[in-house]
């Protein structure tokens, strides 16, 4: 435990730059460049004369392929607005509704006993544990038009209803994955709020309303905050779930960025530009929950 | 202690049974289909061992399946050597430097999934690397380093600097110090973070769709093409063995979890009792206090 062997961190600190700083810098690299052919001269060779060129028969001379500086891929993501604005706004429901759901949830699990507290902890933790293609496969069987939910229906005269590929579907979907991720940085805060402070706010005249918003509630703000970021920030980045939920009409950003790398639109400049708003957006989001939480958290203090 | 759970109430206990249907059902569903005859998802047409009679003998699964466990064994003991490595250098250097490196250690845990999967790509596709096991490794790596190193990390602060000196001077080399008294104190950590690198990349998908080379399908690839077909029951068989051998391996470690704390506890209180009768009126007062 010298100073020398500080050099131990050595190998890490090269694996860090490689794989981690790198390939960051990379998508801002990729996002303000495009490739584009030009001739012996340097001049730059557009797609049209190329092909008109080769119509004509004419040569244009040695051609090369260049790295440009360029600002088209960032303003091209302005033609996606609707996606990223379809995004964010599912995965804020999302987000709301495992809040909604998940707060009672950890609540209750946390004024358990402590051996079946570790139970229910591990029934919130199971379905996590397992892989979340099969989760999101299983709803496809339960929404599809002659699946298990509509034949229920069925039965007391309703539907069927067009439950799959809406974007009902697909919040719901996120809401199923995510939760667990919601329950759980919301219990480990709650778990440490000790029944004596809130018999103490009884006895000195609270109801269970005036306990709720003046103890619980300011207690387990960072837990909230954590919850929040877990579930919006995989949320608003998934392809796999409105790919398989929404059927390929509910598209979100994530599937905007799956095309330009491993689809049909191949287009890798254009895919780290949308990345890089992908991530200017969720920074933007978290810093905003970061404020809330600070500033509630300051409330909470001098309670 | 915590005595509330006995006084749930009937519509509480009914809030959480519906949370708990809410997230099972739809996985009870799949391995019930899993023993459906029919090939439809809706209609029973009678009980067969069949689809899992087919996923065994379907290779591409089986492939898959030992990929997943290799590139997750070879992945979690790199990320595991490199991490800890890495935790001891950084408890030892300047505060400043430490802090920005565990910043950046933090960002493929803060990034989303499919940013990190597509960076990753893109270094890839410029070093002229071609899509395969190393590129999967690799990334396999990366994603799990930030893992060890913060559960190590705090176990290294926990060590008390005095026991590696006191070693010292009882004429151990430093080298005989180090594994002679740091490395068991901070083993919990070890296991922890390479436990926790092992599963994360056994159950990844987004970094592996971006990184993954045509001859190194992991499981989640191959269950990801076969969902994409619209009927394959084999994956309901997959389903139900997954979860079964995850129900296990929780279910071992929770109960070994629970029986641990119950006897530190009937430990306590047995050491309550005992001090209580032996000094009755003297530490009554200290041993409650360790009690709670």
């Amino acid at each position: 435990m010298t100073r020398k062997s500080r050099f131990l961190a050595a190998p890490y600190l090269v694996w860090l730059a490689i794989f981690t700083i790198i390939p960051l810098a990379l998508i801002v690299v990729f996002a303000f460049t495009t490739t584009v052919t030009v001739d012996e001269t340097g001049r730059i060779i557009t797609a049209e004369e190329l092909l008109s060129a080769e119509a004509d028969g004419v040569v244009l001379g040695e051609l090369t392929e260049k790295t440009v500086f360029t600002l088209d891929n960032i303003t091209a993501t302005s033609a996606y607005m609707p996606v990223m604005v379809r995004s964010i706004w599912l995965a804020l429901i999302a987000t709301v509704l495992c809040l909604v759901i998940g707060y009672p949830t950890a609540y209750l699990i946390s004024r358990l006993t402590f051996s079946r507290q570790k139970m229910m902890l591990m029934l919130v933790m199971l379905p996590m544990w397992m892989n979340f293609l099969l989760r999101t496969y299983a709803w496809m069987t339960l929404l599809e038009r002659n699946g298990w939910i509509n034949k229920l229906l069925g039965l007391i005269g309703l539907g069927p209803f067009e439950m799959i590929n809406t974007q009902g579907a697909v919040v719901l979907g996120m809401v199923y994955n995510y939760l667990p991720f919601m329950i759980l940085p919301l219990y480990s805060i709650m778990t440490k709020i000790d029944n004596s402070v809130l018999e103490a706010a009884g006895d000195l005249g609270c109801n269970p309303i005036k306990t709720f918003s003046r103890v619980v509630w300011p207690l387990s703000l960072p837990g909230v905050a954590t919850g929040i970021t877990m579930v919006f920030v995989p949320a608003i980045s998934t392809f796999i779930i409105s790919r398989m939920l929404g059927g390929g009409t509910n598209m979100l950003i994530g599937d905007l960025i799956d095309l330009q790398f491993l689809g049909n639109a191949y287009n890798p400049n254009l895919g780290a530009a949308i990345s890089l708003v992908l991530m200017a957006v969720i920074l933007l989001c978290m810093s905003i929950t970061n404020a809330l939480d600070n500033e509630d958290m300051e409330g909470g203090a001098l309670l | 202690m915590n005595t509330s759970g006995t006084r749930f109430s009937p519509l509480r206990r009914l809030y959480l049974v519906a949370i708990f249907a809410f997230l099972y059902i739809p996985i009870l569903v799949l391995i019930v289909n899993s023993f459906n005859a029919s090939k439809s998802r809706t209609v029973w047409t009678g009980f067969t061992l069949d689809w899992y009679r087919r996923l065994f003998s379907n290779e591409t699964i089986i492939t898959s399946l030992i990929n997943t466990l290799a590139v997750a064994l070879i992945a979690s003991v790199v990320a595991t050597i490199l991490g800890t490595m890495a935790a001891i250098g950084l408890h030892n250097m300047k505060r400043i430097t430490r802090s920005l490196v565990i910043n950046l250690t933090y960002m493929p845990i803060l990034n989303p999934e499919i940013i990190t999967g597509v960076s990753l790509m893109l270094l890839f596709v410029s070093l002229n690397i071609s899509f395969g096991y190393l590129t999967l490794i690799l990334s396999h790596i990366s994603f799990c380093v930030p893992y060890v190193i913060l559960n190590v990390l705090p176990k290294l602060r926990q060590t008390d600097r005095s026991l590696y000196e006191a070693a010292l001077d009882l004429g151990c080399t430093p080298m005989k110090a180090f594994t002679k008294v740091i490395i068991p104190e901070i083993m919990p950590g070890i296991l922890t973070g390479f436990l926790m690198s092992f599963t994360y990349s056994i159950d990844d998908f987004v970094i592996s769709y971006f990184t993954y080379g045509p001859t190194s399908q992991t499981l989640s690839i191959t269950i990801f093409s076969m969902t994409r077909r619209k009927v394959s029951p084999e994956v309901n068989a997959l389903s139900a063995i997954i979860f079964l051998v995850v129900l296990s391996v929780l279910l071992i470690m929770n109960l070994r979890e629970i029986n641990a704390e119950k006897k530190t506890r009937m430990a306590v209180s047995a050491a309550i009792r005992n001090e209580s009768k032996s000094h009755k009126h003297e530490h009554a007062a200290d041993s409650n206090g360790g009690g709670e």
